[in-house]
Parts: C-alpha cells; sequence; structure tokens
C-alpha cells in the first residue's frame, strides 16, 4: 500500500524523470531498429541515391513525431497555449520552456539514428558511389562511361559476381566509409559540446527568469494530473451515491407495492442491511432489468 | 479494499503511461508473431500475388478485430449504444469518445505488422516480381520469351533454389530491386502513420478541450458506475446467499425439532459460540438429511424477514410459505403495470 503511495507520488512529481525514461527507451529502440532491418542497398544508378538518403533522413523524422506524441508535456503545452486567458493570464515565457524541453527529448532518438547510421557506414556507401571519380580507381578509369555509373552504382553489393574480389571496390567503399564515420563522429563530438556548453553557460543568463519558467511549467503538469485524479475521485463517488439511490429507489416501490409483512427494523443484522429491501428473485430480476432499461437520471442532490 | 482501489487510482490518474505500456506491448507482439511465421512464397505466377498480399492484409485486419475483441470496454460501450433513454438521455459525444480511443488502440498492432512486413520486404518481392522491369534490370541480349514462360520464370524469383532464368535477369538484382521498393514503401508508410497520429493528437488541444474533458469524464464515469454496480450486485448476492442459506439451515433444524414433538433444547447460556453456530444440527443422521434435501430440493430465492416464525411442517420441499396468495398477485400486478 506505501509501495503503491510512493510509486504514485514519485510519478506526479517527477515526470522530468519519466519523460527522461521514454527518451531514453525510444533511442534504445531506434538503435535496435537500426540493427534488425536488413538494409540492401539496390545497386542501380538511379535509385541508389535516393534510397542511401532516404533511409538515413525519413526515420529520424518519423522518430522524432514518435518523440512529440509520447511526451505528455507537448498535451499540456499546447493546452497551456490554446486555452482561453479566463483569470489566470498566460506567460508566454513557460510556453516557451515546455517547447524547448520537449524539443530536446524528442531530438535524442532522431540523432541517435543518424550518427549510428553514419558510423556504421552503408547509407551513405550506397547514396554516394556512384559520385565518385572513376579517375581515383583504376578499374573503373578504364572503363567506358555507361559501364562506369553501372559499376560504381554495385559497389556498395559486395556479394555481386563482379565485385566479390574487386579491389577497387574495396578501395571505394574504403574510402566512403572513412568519410561517413569522420561525419559520425564529428556530428556526436559537435552535438555533446553543444550540450555540454548549453548546460554550463545556461546559469549565467537569467537564471532567476528560467527557475520561474521551469516551476510554472512543473506546476501546471501537476495541475492537470491533479484535476484528474479527482475527477476520478469525483466519478467514483457520484456512482456510488447514483447506485445507492437506484437501490433505495427501488426498495420503495416494492415496499409501496407490496403488503409484505417486512419487520427489518426490527435487529437488522449487517446482511439485512446490506440487502437493501431486495430479497426475491423476482426483485433481484426486476432491479437487473430496470438497470438496463431505465439507468437512473444522474442526479444525486 | 483499499489496495484496489490504490490501484485503481494509480492506473486512472497515470492512464497514459499505462496506455503507452499497452500499446508497446501489442507493437512487441505483433513483431513476435511476425517472426515467428514461417512464410513460404508458392513462387507460382497466379499465386504469388495473392499469397503475398493476403499475408500483408490479412493478418492487420484479424489482429484489429482481436484488439477490439481483447478490450473490455467494447461491451461496455455496446451497453451504452444499446440501452433504452429512460431517465437518463444519452451523449453521442460519450459514443464517439470511447469509440475512438478503442478504436486508435486496436490500431497499433495492424500498422506494427504492415510496417514490418514491409520493412522486410519477402511479402512484396513474393507478390511483385513478376512485374520486374526486365528491360531495364535485366540482359538485353537474351532471347526473349512468351508472355506465360516469362511470368512462370519471374515468378521463381523469391525461392533461390529453382530459379532458372540467372541469364534472363539475375537473382540478387531483382530481390534488391524489390526489396528496395518495399523498404521505401514501409517508411513512407510508418512516417504518414506517425504524422497523422501527431496531427490528430496535437490538434485536438486547440479545437475542442471543453468538450473532450467533458466527453472523457462522463466515458470514465460509465466505466465507473457499471463497475461499481457490478460490485454492489456481488455483495448483495453474497448476503442473499448467507441469509437464503441460514433461513434453509432454521427451517430444517425447526421442522426436525417439529417433527419430533419435543420442544427445542435451548443451550445452555454459557455453551459458547461454536454451539449456536450448529444451528440445531448435531448428529449424523439429521445432518445428512440436510445435505439431501439441500441437493434435492433448493429452497427458493425468497427470504422471510428474521423475526418471523416458520410453523409449518416440513412437507419434503422446503418452502417456507410466508405470504398469503393476495399480495402475490399483487406483485404480478406491479410487473405487468411496468
Amino acid at each position: 500500500m506505501d509501495r503503491f503511495r510512493m510509486i504514485f507520488q514519485y510519478f506526479q512529481s517527477n515526470s522530468e524523470s519519466v519523460m527522461n525514461g521514454i527518451c531514453g527507451l525510444l533511442t534504445l529502440a531506434s538503435i535496435k531498429m537500426y540493427t534488425s532491418i536488413d538494409f540492401s542497398c539496390p545497386c542501380l544508378p538511379q535509385y541508389n541515391m535516393a534510397y542511401g538518403l532516404g533511409i538515413m533522413f525519413v526515420p529520424p523524422i518519423a522518430l522524432f513525431l514518435c518523440g512529440l506524441i509520447l511526451n505528455r508535456q507537448s498535451l499540456v503545452m499546447l493546452e497551456e497555449w490554446s486555452r482561453p486567458q479566463g483569470h489566470r493570464k498566460k506567460d508566454l515565457a513557460v510556453i516557451r520552456y515546455l517547447c524547448s524541453s520537449i524539443m530536446q527529448r524528442a531530438m535524442v532518438a532522431p540523432a541517435a539514428w543518424i550518427i549510428v547510421t553514419l558510423l556504421d557506414g552503408k547509407c551513405l556507401i550506397c547514396a554516394f558511389s556512384s559520385s565518385m571519380d572513376p579517375e581515383n580507381f583504376v578499374d573503373f578509369a578504364s572503363a567506358s562511361p555507361v559501364q562506369v555509373q553501372q559499376l560504381l552504382a554495385k559497389v556498395p553489393c559486395k556479394d555481386e559476381e563482379l565485385m566479390r574480389n574487386n579491389t577497387s571496390r574495396k578501395a571505394v567503399s574504403r574510402y566512403l566509409r572513412c568519410w561517413s564515420q569522420a561525419l559520425g563522429w564529428s556530428i556526436l563530438l559537435i552535438l555533446i559540446v553543444a550540450a555540454f556548453l548549453a548546460r554550463w553557460l545556461r546559469p549565467c543568463f537569467n537564471q532567476a527568469a528560467l527557475l520561474q519558467a521551469r516551476h510554472w511549467s512543473n506546476y501546471i503538469d501537476i495541475e492537470q494530473k491533479i484535476f484528474e485524479e479527482t475527477c476520478c475521485e469525483h466519478s467514483r463517488l457520484f456512482a456510488h451515491k447514483c447506485i445507492l439511490h437506484f437501490f433505495e429507489s427501488m426498495r420503495r416501490e416494492i415496499e409501496l407495492h407490496s403488503f409484505s409483512l417486512s419487520r427489518e427494523g426490527e435487529g437488522a443484522e449487517e446482511d439485512q442491511g446490506l440487502l437493501r429491501g431486495i430479497t426475491d428473485q423476482d426483485q433481484v430480476n426486476k432491479l437487473l432489468k430496470m438497470w438496463y432499461y431505465e439507468k437512473p437520471p444522474l442526479d444525486v442532490s | 479494499m483499499d489496495k484496489f482501489r490504490m490501484i485503481f487510482q494509480f492506473f486512472q490518474s497515470n492512464q497514459e503511461s499505462f496506455m503507452s505500456g499497452i500499446c508497446g506491448i501489442m507493437a512487441l507482439a505483433s513483431t513476435q508473431i511476425y517472426s515467428a511465421f514461417d512464410f513460404n512464397c508458392p513462387c507460382l505466377p497466379r499465386y504469388n500475388l495473392a499469397y503475398g498480399l493476403g499475408i500483408l492484409l490479412v493478418p492487420p485486419f484479424i489482429l484489429f478485430l482481436l484488439g477490439f475483441v481483447l478490450n473490455n470496454n467494447v461491451s461496455m460501450l455496446a451497453e451504452e449504444w444499446r440501452r433504452p433513454q429512460g431517465q437518463r438521455g444519452k451523449d453521442p459525444a460519450v459514443l464517439r469518445y470511447m469509440f475512438c480511443s478503442m478504436a486508435q488502440r486496436a490500431m497499433i498492432a495492424p500498422v506494427v505488422w504492415v510496417s514490418v512486413t514491409l520493412l522486410d520486404g519477402k511479402c512484396i518481392t513474393c507478390a511483385f516480381c513478376t512485374l520486374v522491369p526486365v528491360e531495364t534490370l535485366g540482359n538485353a541480349s537474351h532471347p526473349s520469351l512468351s508472355q506465360g514462360d516469362m511470368k512462370r520464370v519471374l515468378a521463381r524469383i523469391p525461392c533461390k533454389e529453382i530459379y532458372d532464368g540467372q541469364e534472363l535477369i539475375a537473382n540478387e538484382v531483382a530481390v534488391r530491386y524489390l526489396r528496395c521498393i518495399s523498404q521505401a514503401l514501409g517508411w513512407c508508410f510508418v512516417l504518414l502513420m506517425t504524422m497523422l497520429a501527431f496531427l490528430v493528437r496535437s490538434l485536438r488541444p486547440c479545437f475542442s478541450q471543453a468538450a473532450f474533458l467533458k466527453s472523457r469524464y462522463w466515458s470514465h464515469y460509465i466505466d465507473i458506475e457499471r463497475k461499481l454496480f457490478d460490485e454492489t450486485c456481488t455483495e448483495h448476492a453474497r448476503s442473499f446467499a448467507k441469509v437464503c442459506i441460514q433461513q434453509f439451515f432454521e427451517g430444517m433444524s425447526a421442522d426436525l425439532v417439529a417433527a419430533h414433538c419435543h420442544l427445542p433444547r435451548k443451550a445452555p447460556e454459557d455453551a459458547g459460540e461454536a454451539t449456536e453456530k450448529l444451528l440445531g444440527i448435531t448428529d449424523w443422521d439429521t445432518m445428512n438429511m440436510v445435505l439431501k434435501s439441500w441437493h434435492r430440493c433448493k429452497p427458493p430465492l425468497h427470504l422471510h424477514p428474521p423475526a418471523l416464525p416458520s410453523g409449518n411442517g416440513w412437507t419434503g420441499e422446503g418452502q417456507p410459505p410466508v405470504h398469503p396468495p393476495v399480495p402475490r398477485s399483487e406483485m404480478a400486478a406491479y410487473y405487468s403495470w411496468v
């Protein structure tokens, strides 16, 4: 019981940790997806570039949108942004803070996908093998222009008959992979340095406003959770009262229409109380039928 | 009871996390089913398309229906939809909300199945292998075959062991081509679905937030009310059964006393609770008679008030006739009035 209450309170007060957890899970899922999907470059001149760049950029967009969808705070932010002013002023700083925190979290999984793609190298090799300069590679320099395009397009496919032991293919492959990994590591370094600087330098700029924005964005989040919780509790009590009223009214109707010698007042046992005057198969059937055909009105005054 | 209420409240108020969890589980289940399934392309011209598209489209439909079947709230929706109006108005917005939220959850497994199928590529390779552009990908110098023969050869592309058209078009080239198309379709599908979900989720607060809050509250209310009603009925049934059985034992005991024509021996004051609980049935024969009577002739579902003595002899039916016939006909009139 206490443990549940603790978990409950933890989630209530620490939605940031929950969001971080979801962000981490999405990143892991994106890496797992990359490793489990079988990448197969078409090795055709017109299709390579589209396929390679498509695999590099389309999944990150989908992952970004997923990150926005799964983040509870995006709903909170949208509600805060679109609500009528009423008695409570709207603070744009809070909305901006929420927006930036949502975007930061949503960008992690796509960045991870792009970095993993670049470090692996297959996408770049597939996309840019046709754009290589054939002069630099012995086997391709001697072929005709049309053939060169075909051959370069087949570089990503190691198992092709023509390419199996071709040293020029390996050279092109290595060259592109080297570029791809360099790009990958550079992007990773830039992102980490940017994150480091942002975190270190942020206290130097307008810390007070930041603290306020963070406090009120947490507040809006918690307020909404508690409102939902209160509505649940209220609907439970409402339903309870409604059902009790219903049983009462059934009992009164039964008493009114039958001259049964009910002496329930005297020495009523606890069970007789729970029976609420319904003591007969027909009465129970009647009650259940009434519950379906004529639900009581939503009024417990 | 308190613990269940806490859990109930926790799930209700943290419904986002709960629903995300359920969605994740369904997505995983869908991927597992796909990987466990043994895909076997028939490699025959007319059957390939049917098989490939069948595997692509029929399981998602089944998973969608399963999503509805396994959802407990479907019966709640049906009940709310079909019930007569009575004293409580019906709100179509609430019904729409319930249906939409159920449909959204039921769509996850089919969407994941279609995505995984397309990204894997086997289905599209099987279904469309006869439509590969041989002119551009194949060997131009190969003597042309008739349409039928060409289709027969191309249909064997997915089955590497029996493929005999290597001179016409290399197997790897065709498979790579089809797989590339399949993966492109797959990623486009995933992007489309994610964008749709994003639009649905983000546009809703901008347009109908108040109506949404109302529908959500009342749909939760209907769910909670149904559960509480079931709970109250269960409690009532328990008490009913308890009193019914107690009255049965008392009736049996009183009848036995009357049959043997001696006064009920009042238990001494200090005999204790256990003796009272025996309800006057204190020997082997009596207990056997009680058990036989319980099996042969269960008491009617009609409890008489506790203070009323039932002095009639045991006729072997165990019926405690209490009410005079007039009120019974009043009850009958009551039903027909309604």
